[in-house]
């Protein structure tokens, strides 16, 4: 036990910051060993951007002197050996910020994934807020009902939605709700404000077109969250606690909130680590049926053109997200949790 | 008569079952008057258990009440009938834990991990009452001081994995007061706990009753604990009542088979084996079996589990190791195979050559010889045996590991099962198609079988009801004669010590306090924690109650007495 004096709060709250100061810290290696690995998968496929540049240009029927090559080559630094490109790139994002060049598109990549990369963090936010929203309710109602109608039908259906490639599932929204509703679909925005600056009615129409591709990716990985969270609550149900609570006159529905599903969600909180990257990386191929302004699109790209400076940023940053969604259900879970903290 | 509080007749609940309805209260009746103790005893799967629930209408799906009536008289004077209100209605909710309250047997399950148990408690008051926060908190912590509870202020806000099992236990009482109940239901509630803290809870729940008059209703299978404080008993067995009577007449005078029966095997642990004050003493002599020489472990938390512990176990010999949760018992029998690293002394094993081993410095090859000769028994019967893995597997295993294969190990398998009284044909059987008394058996048949020369066994019968307990300790010294075979056997119940063990060694925070023969330990104990320890024990007499009057080893106290 803890010295008996010291007020509860402030041990929760002292805690709590040497927690998260502690998990930050280790999340540094992590860092480290993510951009590494990035670089290294971008460097894989034989050839670098000049030969696709190349190849491109003789395709065209166009020809290139080997002189011209061997100077772009120089000039783009690509002759110079692995592992100084890794330090000439990691060194200007934390010394400058600077992520490189685009070599396709001739610009920073920083002017490039700024705002594309606002634009996949908030999708996996409202995604991510949509399935807890629906798959919360489902698991209580399955796990509380078990083996009756209900309880079969949403499993049947959350597995159906697992089944459905997310492409596919994206296509036909789209004709669904272009063909019988009318609805513009596609992009997060109507023709009128992509280039708009913000305002109510950009709100409003980017609202209109989010909550398609957010249905879409987030239905994929509805069923894993409604089998976790029945499957917790099911174990908790049959806790003696639940008698305790039972023999203190509580009502049923205040007691199956209070006591067995608040201890059910704990488990849940500690999915968001690996149910951050699943929606991203489901959200590419979304992004480029429903040509979304994300991220996916953009790396797909850069991935094809071997252009190692965007797909490298991108990929670092996109493992940097997932690293501080795994560091915020810690918290979360430290929070909820009084056994984390104080055991 | 206005005494009686609650009057239950001809109660029948039933569980469906695919074969039919299987009847857990078979038309049980009693009546509980006001400050009065029923107790209800009999062994495990007796009913006492779902009698308990079926008054609060808490029984677990899809169990029910068939027919029956449930009268509780209310401090009014106007009378309901439990039985037939709707489980999930407003009516019986507010009986549960205002007119009758409940704990349970395992407090830490018992209670909700992530909440305060200043909120757990206070939640009643807030239900029935609908009390504000701030005169909840004022009320918790008056029902914190009555349970006795050191600083209050602070363990209101604290959670119930930062409490000693006797602590929490205290929550669940705090939490069944808040209401004023006037009956107070307790299933099992000092099951899980040491003899020491059993005593001060039962001692805690009689003062309770006196200052507020409760009738309380006592479910044990401890027929010491109920001498101890019943007015009246109940007996039941499958789901019937075998007698029901004042507690002298029960002890003293009972009319039925069962009771005797009951009664019997609590007396029988009251005084040594029959196998053992018979048997002819070991030679002086003897070179010791294991040698242990100022043992110490420390946890890399701190904890010192183990401090300079010395004793030593002659072949044959049974030496026992008492104490409460806590003293390091467990821990120290865990060094003597190496499960835990000690830091410090030594474990010499003399080997059947002759030539000895330390234990704990030994290296992996002869640590592994070692660990053929020396077995353990576990504690928890389900937990240590593989759910997977069908009986004949589990005996088979350390077996397979020493080499035997084929029609030889069958025939070994088959041999074990016979003589720790399993039917070989049960074989294929998975462990949870036995009883708690028939698992542990599977345990004795796993650990005897590469013939060890030593058995540790952990709490071996403290997972077992008071009848079955003592049928183990009798297989266990069975096995020890036809086997050769020893025992440390650990242990916090000092009367299975004093009916098996040839001597005992008492261990407090860590160090032994006293070690003896064990007839010399119990009849004149030299050191004042060993007599709290003896005076804690329940003595199925209700002429003769003695716990109340216990002597307490207080440790601050006696350091400058006793050292």
């Amino acid at each position: 036990m803890p010295p008996p004096d010291t007020n509860p709060f402030f041990r929760t709250v002292s805690f709590m910051l040497r927690y998260i100061v502690k998990r930050m810290v280790f999340a540094i290696p992590t860092l480290f060993a993510v951009s590494i690995v990035a670089f290294i998968i971008i460097q894989l496929p034989p050839g670098d951007y000049l030969t696709t540049l190349m190849a491109d240009w003789a395709s065209q029927g166009g020809a290139v002197e080997a002189g011209t090559v061997a100077a772009m080559r120089e000039r783009y630094g690509l002759d110079q050996p692995i592992y100084f490109q890794y330090y000439k790139w990691i060194a200007g994002i934390l010394m400058r910020g600077d992520f490189g060049i685009s070599f396709e598109l001739g610009k920073p990549v920083t002017e490039l994934i700024w705002n594309r990369l606002g634009f996949s963090l908030l999708l996996s936010v409202l995604t991510l807020c949509f399935v807890w929203a629906i798959a919360i309710p489902i698991g209580i109602l399955s796990a509380v009902r078990q083996y009756s109608i209900s309880d079969y039908t949403a499993t049947f259906l959350a597995f159906f939605f697992l089944a459905v490639p997310d492409f596919l599932m994206a296509l036909s929204a789209m004709y669904i709700m272009s063909a019988w509703f009318g609805q513009s679909v596609g992009g997060l925005f109507s023709p009128d404000y992509v280039d708009a600056p913000w305002s109510f009615g950009k709100l409003l129409d980017f609202a209109q077109h989010v909550w398609l591709p957010v249905v879409v990716i987030g239905l994929g990985s509805l069923a894993a969250l409604v089998r976790i969270m029945r499957a917790n609550l099911l174990d908790e149900l049959s806790k003696p606690y639940v008698t305790t609570a039972r023999a203190k006159g509580m009502s049923e529905l205040e007691l199956l909130l209070r006591y067995p599903v608040r201890l059910a969600l704990n488990p849940l909180i500690s999915t968001l680590g690996w149910i951050l990257p699943a929606v991203i990386s489901g959200e590419i191929i979304v992004s480029v049926v429903m040509s979304l302004p994300t991220t996916g699109p953009l790396l797909l790209r850069a991935l094809l053109a071997q252009d190692m400076y965007l797909a490298g940023s991108l990929i670092l940053l996109i493992s940097v997200l997932t690293i501080i969604g795994t560091l915020i259900s810690d918290i979360l879970l430290a929070i909820t949790d009084p056994r984390i903290r104080l055991q | 008569m206005s005494d009686t509080i609650l009057q239950v007749r001809d109660l029948r609940t039933v569980f469906p079952t695919r074969t039919g309805l299987f009847k857990a209260v078979d038309g049980v009746s009693f009546d509980l008057k006001r400050g009065q103790t029923l107790c209800v005893v009999g062994e495990s799967g007796s009913g006492k258990s779902v009698t308990a629930r079926s008054i609060l209408q808490i029984v677990d799906r899809p169990g029910r009440i068939e027919s029956g009536s449930i009268l509780l008289t209310r401090a009014d004077g106007s009378i309901t009938d439990l039985a037939k209100l709707d489980p999930r209605g407003r009516d019986i909710r507010s009986v549960r834990g205002k007119e009758i309250a409940m704990i349970f047997q395992e407090p830490m399950s018992s209670l909700s991990p992530v909440h305060r148990i200043g909120t757990q408690i206070g939640e009643t008051l807030r239900i029935h009452f609908g009390t504000s926060k701030h005169e909840q908190r004022e009320r918790v912590l008056e029902l914190l001081r009555q349970v006795e509870i050191p600083r209050p202020e602070s363990a209101i806000d604290r959670y119930t994995f930062e409490f000693s099992g006797g602590m929490r236990q205290r929550v669940m009482i705090a939490m069944a007061l808040a209401c004023n109940p006037s009956v107070l239901i307790a299933d099992e509630p000092t099951t899980a706990l040491d003899v020491t803290t059993q005593a001060e809870i039962l001692d805690l729940i009689r003062k309770l009753q006196k200052s507020h008059g409760m009738a309380v209703l006592f479910i044990t299978h401890d027929m010491g604990v109920v001498a101890e404080i019943a007015d009246d008993v109940l007996v039941m067995y499958r789901g019937k009542v075998m007698e029901t009577g004042p507690v002298e007449q029960i002890f003293h005078a009972p009319q039925d088979e069962y009771t005797r029966r009951l009664i019997g095997s609590v007396v029988k642990l009251e005084k040594k084996a029959e196998a053992r004050t018979a048997r002819a003493a070991i030679p002086a002599g003897t070179k010791p079996l294991l040698d242990v020489r100022n043992l110490s472990m420390t946890f890399p938390s701190g904890l010192k589990a183990v401090d300079d512990v010395s004793l030593t176990v002659r072949p044959g010999e049974t030496l026992g190791i008492v104490g409460e949760s806590g003293s390091g018992k467990t821990t120290m029998g865990r060094c003597l195979l190496r499960i835990y690293d000690p830091q410090a002394g030594s474990i010499d094993y003399r080997r059947p050559d002759g030539q000895t081993i330390d234990i704990r410095t030994a290296d992996k090859a002869s640590l592994q010889k070692v660990r053929r000769e020396v077995r353990m028994i576990f504690q928890d019967p389900v937990g240590s045996l593989s759910p997977r893995k069908n009986v004949g597997q589990i005996i088979a295993e350390p077996l397979k590991l020493a080499g035997m294969r084929g029609r030889e190990l069958d025939d070994r398998v088959a041999e074990l099962m016979l003589q720790v009284g399993l039917e070989p044909s049960w074989r294929e059987r998975y462990p949870h198609a036995f009883s708690g008394g028939q698992r542990q058996r599977i345990g004795i048949a796993r650990a005897i079988a590469v013939n060890p020369r030593l058995i540790v066994a952990d709490e071996a019968t403290s997972a077992l009801d008071v009848s079955l307990r003592s049928q183990m300790l009798d297989l266990m010294m069975k096995l020890q004669d036809e086997l050769g075979l020893s025992y440390v056997f650990i242990s916090h119940d000092m009367s299975v010590i004093r009916y098996m063990c040839d001597r005992v060694a008492v261990m407090y925070r860590g160090k032994i306090v006293e070690t003896g023969d064990t007839d010399q330990v119990i009849n004149a104990p030299a050191h004042d924690y060993t007599r709290a320890l003896l005076s804690a024990i329940p003595h199925p007499d209700p002429r003769n109650r003695r716990m109340h009057n216990r002597f307490r080893y207080d440790a601050s106290r006696a350091a400058s007495a006793n050292g």
